[in-house]
């Protein structure tokens, strides 16, 4: 509750003493616009951390190699995440529903198991250390502006001429096809964008730490679930949908900070409610499911029948 | 070599009893039970708790295990699955309910510490326990230069038995037959007068029971039970193993594990050592998927979820 207090009564002080929690925030928003945009389209992907494992590691290593500037390689980790999301995408796109959630599961485990807790230069389990350019503090502007200018510009491309095409794939592949929407170059047009602010979204994060670290939570499938349950939350109608799922899902240790170690057990029924009182997510269309058992009596009509 | 194969082939009996549970319910509803891996655990932990808190023996432990999995099945259609059911909800909706009681179970058994609120169930914490010794009879013998524990080898055994027997009951009786209408189509199913719901946590209790007993005995061969065996060690290999054999299909499942144990074996005798055996089989499976994605045992593309 406290968490809350100093929110209202002292906003400048919890801006200060919660910035690495609003950069977290920020960039959990991203990752879900990401995921949405590939739920818009019909696609279950979960591949997301596995682009942004590639956006972290790519600017982390250029800035400790090269000593480039941070812009420079943000962006070129995000536009490497989205190169190698449209050598993934060409073969995975046929695949549908939980094949393609399962294929990208594999995806992102072959990136993180395979290649960087192999590789030399990755640094293996340990992670890679980041001093040269990680500035925890100094990012948040930056992640702050770019979260609102994807959600707006997704947004834009939801209601144009792509967004109708997405549309209509998500909601009957076959009667989009028939109607003369090449689904194929549609859906990889959306997972490509995805994979780009996936990897801008990871760029980004490395530099709020000074180690950028392998783990599952991080880059496995963990995260990949945690992102999926943004979107699924929030409602993936509408583009604030997972961001607003974002918001909680990152709160939620802060709402539930009275629950002390049983935080989690909190977390996990927090969770089943919300997904079954409100099914279609939090931000979606419908009021609040009535969850009636069997044995419960059902309302009667106060008129009699007359027939 | 030979160890290791024999190693493989029991570790693969594990990976198909707990990948049989996960298929079942795939092929039987189209939803994938994510808290399955959950069960895994608990049903290692409850035997675990029994037998080292409460002093039972191992067998009656067991059997506990067992039933308070597939109580935990009631509890994941109950909770998790019924109430969408009844909303129409999308699919992927179960997905995340079933994830949020991975999470509740996982996290009661972690904080199982003396003192806390779940020390009934769980005393050590998120550490990582062994069974006292000489609770489970195990007579070793040495062929040759193969070393044979009793306990890994009854699992090749008890997995068979297990497997040959859900197959008899799935095609030739009348539970089975019911099982298979649900699956084909369950409103077709319930226009025949078959109690679909009921047939669903029927499907859930055999899943979980299935899926318990897979962590009884990898908690009793491997020595190594923890809140975590779960999800580190079967989750993402049970995917891989469903699709290898087939979305839904139990034979599929069946060989799917034994395969994904030889797959890992190959990576691990290969150059790439230990580090590349996960890498190696996720890039299989994801080969898999995109030259192949019916399985290698599947016959048709199911497309919903």
């Amino acid at each position: 509750m406290d968490f809350f207090i100093s929110l209202f009564s002292d906003p400048v002080a919890f801006w200060n003493s919660h910035t690495l929690l609003i950069g977290q925030i920020g960039i959990n928003a991203i990752i879900a616009t990401s995921m949405f945009l590939v739920l818009y389209s019909g696609q279950l992907s979960l591949a997301a951390p596995g682009f942004m494992a590639i956006g972290a590691y790519v600017s982390v290593l250029m800035a400790n190699y090269w000593h480039t500037s941070g812009v420079l390689n943000t962006i070129t980790g995000a536009i490497l995440a989205g190169v190698i999301g449209l050598l993934v995408g060409l073969p995975v796109l046929r695949l549908r529903g939980v094949f393609l959630a399962i294929a990208t599961i594999g995806f992102i485990e072959a990136i993180r198991l395979g290649v960087i807790l192999n590789v030399e230069i990755t640094g293996k389990g340990l992670g890679l250390s980041n001093t040269a350019s990680a500035d925890p503090l100094g990012g948040i502007n930056i992640i702050l502006v770019s979260a609102v200018v994807i959600v707006f510009l997704v947004w834009r491309l939801t209601k144009g001429r792509l967004g109708n095409a997405w549309s209509a794939i998500r909601q009957d592949e076959l009667a989009a096809l028939s109607q003369g929407i090449h689904v194929a170059r549609y859906k990889l047009i959306a997972f490509v964008i995805s994979a780009l602010m996936a990897g801008y979204a990871g760029a980004l994060e490395a530099h709020l730490t000074f180690n950028v670290d392998p783990g599952d939570a991080q880059y496995g499938v963990t995260r990949a679930v945690q992102v999926l349950t943004f979107a699924v939350l929030g409602g993936s109608g509408f583009v604030l949908g997972p961001v607003v799922g974002a918001l909680i899902v990152t709160l939620l240790p802060y709402v539930f900070n009275a629950a002390g170690p049983y935080i989690n057990i909190v977390s996990g029924i927090f969770l089943i409610a919300v997904i079954i009182f409100r099914p279609q997510g939090i931000v979606g269309r419908g009021g609040l499911a009535i969850i009636r058992p069997r044995w419960w009596p059902r309302a009667r009509a106060s008129a009699p029948s007359t027939g | 070599m030979d160890q290791q194969i024999i190693n493989a082939i029991f570790i693969g009996s594990i990976y198909a009893l707990f990948a049989v549970g996960y298929t079942l319910v795939f092929g039987v509803l189209d939803i994938l039970n994510l808290a399955h891996s959950a069960v895994f655990m608990l049903g290692a932990a409850i035997t675990y708790t029994l037998v080292a808190n409460y002093g039972q023996s191992f067998w009656v432990a067991c059997i506990g295990g067992m039933l308070v999995s597939a109580l935990m099945g009631l509890v994941i259609e109950h909770v998790c699955l019924r109430p969408l059911r009844r909303r129409q909800a999308p699919p992927i909706a179960a997905l995340i309910s079933t994830i949020g009681l991975a999470l509740v179970i996982v996290a009661a058994v972690e904080q199982g510490h003396p003192g806390s609120l779940t020390a009934w169930l769980w005393k050590d914490g998120a550490n990582s326990v062994a069974f006292p010794p000489n609770t489970v009879p195990n007579p070793t013998w040495h062929i040759g230069d193969l070393t044979l524990q009793a306990v890994k080898v009854a699992i090749i055994p008890i997995c068979i038995v297990l497997m040959l027997l859900l197959g008899y009951v799935i095609r030739y009786t009348q539970i089975g037959r019911g099982l298979r209408a649900v699956a084909e189509n369950a409103r077709a199913a319930r226009l025949m007068g078959l109690d679909v719901d009921r047939m669903i946590s029927l499907t859930l209790v055999i899943s979980s029971a299935l899926g318990g007993l897979a962590g009884i005995l990898f908690g009793v061969a491997l020595g190594d039970i923890s809140p975590y065996i779960g999800r580190e060690q079967v989750e993402v290999r049970g995917l891989a193993i469903i699709v290898l054999g087939g979305m839904g299909s139990v034979t599929g499942a069946v060989l799917g594990g034994y395969l994904l144990a030889m797959i890992e074996l190959l990576a691990l005798i290969s150059p790439l050592g230990s580090g590349g055996r996960n890498g190696i089989a996720f890039a299989a499976l994801f080969l898999m998927l995109v030259l192949r994605p019916q399985g290698l045992f599947g016959t048709r593309l199911r497309e919903r979820i």
